[in-house]
């Protein structure tokens, strides 16, 4: 399942969800995402989370079923916020669930992963001087490309 | 065609959207960009250097050499930073 929010989430009461009903499921994988303050020095107040409506949603559904092809996951969830967020406050959700925690953790992982560099989200920081677009980072690129099939 | 521009290229390009009739000599993605630095300005500026350009037709990344149609939805932005 997809979700694409300004709101917050409480992961707890989602991951519960994910595997509620489903007796099979031997394991959930979890990973949050936060917004990390980068010391102050910077001025950094906040960051501000842009996407593209419709594109998002398209290849965050795309990543998802590609998950479900690799790994016999029993359930899915990536929730994915935008709008303005401060240090400390939730930006995303990847959970898995699935008979064996190999899976579950596996496809956890690589769910993050592709998603950082294949889902239509800008990240901007709030600074005295204005507006600065947050750079990819090269290590990103890296880690999505651990999981491209040779 | 439906025009659609997100971070650092909207706001050099001064806005997030534009209709556009296709232009003639316009045929690919190359072509369309190529056209776009010519109007000057902002779009000079914000498509100076492609390597950080991503072009999405219709929701899907493409490369230069796809193929634009009239009603195309075709977006501009720089390399993705969510997650």
């Amino acid at each position: 399942m997809i979700r694409v929010q300004r709101e917050d989430f409480d992961a707890g009461v989602e991951l519960d969800r994910l595997a509620e009903g489903d007796h099979g499921i031997g394991g959930v994988a979890s990973f949050v995402g936060l917004v990390r303050d980068k010391g102050g020095a910077e001025g950094v107040s906040a960051l501000v989370l842009e996407h593209y409506p419709g594109m998002t949603e398209k290849k965050l559904a795309e990543i998802e079923a590609e998950a479900n092809r690799r790994w016999p996951l029993s359930a899915s969830l990536i929730i994915h916020r935008y709008g303005r967020l401060e240090p400390g406050d939730r930006i995303v959700l990847v959970a898995t669930a699935s008979p064996h925690r190999e899976a579950a953790l596996a496809a956890c992982h690589f769910l993050i992963d592709w998603l950082k560099t294949d889902a239509p989200f800008w990240k901007s920081e709030e600074t005295p001087e204005g507006e600065r677009w947050v750079a990819p980072r090269a290590e990103d690129d890296d880690a999505t490309r651990r999981w491209v099939k040779e | 065609m439906k025009l659609l521009y997100f971070a650092w290229l909207r706001a050099r390009i001064g806005q997030a959207e534009e209709e556009l009739a296709l232009p003639a000599e316009v045929r690919d993605v190359a072509g369309l960009l190529e056209w776009l630095r010519r109007r000057g300005g902002g779009y000079a500026e914000a498509l100076r250097d492609l390597s950080v350009v991503r072009v999405a037709v219709n929701h899907d990344y493409v490369g230069p050499d796809h193929p634009i149609r009239d009603g195309d939805e075709v977006a501009l932005f720089p390399p993705v930073t969510g997650g």
